[in-house]
């Protein structure tokens, strides 16, 4: 019997060291099953400190439609071949009306059929569920317990992202901007917001007319600021142009300072975000307050309580 | 519900015709379900590694080529092998009358042809995981039967 709201079961009587143990030994039912008790809330995975002057977690984040899938997959071939072991958590949005979701960032990923590099690459879907935002935070936490057991390193492909969407600087160690031609003008590119926290940014499609344009449109924007400007590199998944350098100066990329603090406001929203969603009483308080029976203030003072 | 199932809908063989795929995917996560879609002509191997990494609970396979009879009892036979024992299998497409005997008898517990309706796929889901026989590992036994449901 399939408890409902699960992937598969684990084998009865298994501890979470077992678990661990069988997922580092290579075993990938075990550590699909794994990740999934860590999606379900059913095992809290400890946050682990990594030295991140050299990135473990990295995030791929843009609007819809860029190319990001594409292009992780270009990068991944990249990566595989020179010997990295590569784990992929692409994020793709929950419904906000039945709670389901189409995962589609799979279809994408040519190296999963790839005989000779597969072994090298693990790709796990992972919808937002009731979360806002383009990643969830228990991402992080399955990010975590993959290199746990022995990935090299992570990357979390976000849902298709707009301009205020920076949640994602609260899971990942870097975040690279995905960005396709005719994106609008470079008052676009003045804009503020997750251009602001991108480590590097990457103009996409570079086979399309308007592409050089907006690469230095972004340049321009970029450097107006006082801050180390990150780079803008033009690539195309497509055609492979551009690629292989880029996903080496990836591997190398380090952190803008300019981004810390922020990275910390992300991470302190979401876990508050977390606390409120898992507390048991929150769709009450919700109906409450969508019946007219409760004030938000009075729902937050209920959930914030009942927490301490 | 309270979490989602995960579940693989995929498209084995050489078989290009997947607007009913795509129809079965989108209903399923209407009904609040988390579906991965494979895409175009996989092979059993490859659908099984699919199965494996993404943990799903279900896999629905869609047939149109005729190809059925070959692919759907060969994806049980290796679900099997790797220990997937778990793994509940349903079917759809173009499936005569008379294929489907052998069908069930592999292990595929529901097989849904044009005109079935999403709520009945719904149905068959949520009686299939309430069951502790249903994964491929049982091999022949129950499967579902339209007629009685409701």
């Amino acid at each position: 019997m399939v408890k409902a709201g699960t992937g598969t079961r684990p084998n009865q009587g298994e501890n979470l060291n077992d678990r661990i143990d069988a997922a580092k030994s290579g075993d990938r039912r075990a550590l699909a099953r794994l990740l999934s008790s860590i999606e379900n809330g059913e095992v809290r995975f400890p946050e682990s400190q990594h030295d991140v002057s050299d990135w473990k977690i990295l995030a791929l984040t843009g609007p819809p439609g860029v190319g990001k899938s594409c292009l992780l997959d270009r990068f991944l071939h990249e990566w595989v071949e020179s010997g990295i072991r590569v784990a992929v958590l692409a994020v793709d949005p929950s419904s906000p009306r039945s709670g389901g979701a189409l995962l589609g960032d799979r279809v994408r990923m040519s190296i999963v059929d790839d005989e000779n590099k597969k072994h090298m690459v693990y790709v796990r879907s992972v919808a937002t569920r009731r979360t806002s935002g383009s990643v969830p935070l228990v991402v992080r936490d399955m990010a975590f317990c993959l290199l746990e057991v022995g990935w090299d390193k992570v990357v979390i492909e976000t849902v298709g992202a707009g301009q205020s969407e920076v949640r994602c600087a609260a899971v990942a160690d870097r975040i690279v901007l995905i960005e396709g031609p005719a994106r609008g003008d470079g008052i676009q590119a003045e804009k503020a917001g997750l251009l602001e926290l991108a480590d590097a940014v990457i103009v996409n499609k570079s086979d399309l007319d308007g592409a050089e344009r907006h690469a230095n449109e972004l340049r321009e924007s970029l450097q107006l600021g006082h801050d180390e400007a990150p780079e803008v590199r033009l690539v195309s998944a497509l055609h492979g142009t551009g690629v292989a350098e880029t996903s080496t100066k990836l591997l190398a990329l380090k952190q803008s300072a300019r981004a810390a603090r922020a990275r910390w406001r992300e991470r302190f929203l979401s876990h508050h975000e977390r606390l409120l969603l898992d507390h048991p009483k929150f769709d009450t308080v919700l109906s409450n307050v969508e019946e007219g029976l409760m004030s938000f203030e009075e729902a937050y003072a209920q959930l914030r309580d009942e927490h301490e | 519900m309270d979490q989602p199932l995960r579940i693989v809908i995929a498209k084995p063989g050489l078989d290009g015709h997947d607007r009913g795929a795509k129809v079965v995917a989108r209903a399923l996560r209407d009904a609040g379900h988390e579906v991965i879609y494979t895409g175009l002509r996989r092979t059993p191997e490859q659908i099984i590694e699919t199965v494996r990494d993404e943990d799903a609970v279900l896999l629905g396979l869609s047939s149109l080529s005729g190809a059925h009879g070959h692919l759907f009892p060969r994806i049980c036979e290796t679900l099997r092998e790797h220990g997937m024992d778990d793994v509940i299998v349903f079917g759809g497409g173009i499936i005569p009358e008379d294929d489907r005997p052998p069908l069930f008898a592999a292990g595929v517990r529901a097989l849904f042809g044009p005109g079935t309706t999403s709520q009945e796929m719904v149905e068959f889901i949520a009686t299939a995981t309430q069951r502790d026989d249903a994964g491929v590992g049982h091999g022949e036994g129950w499967y579902w039967n339209p007629s009685e449901s409701r």
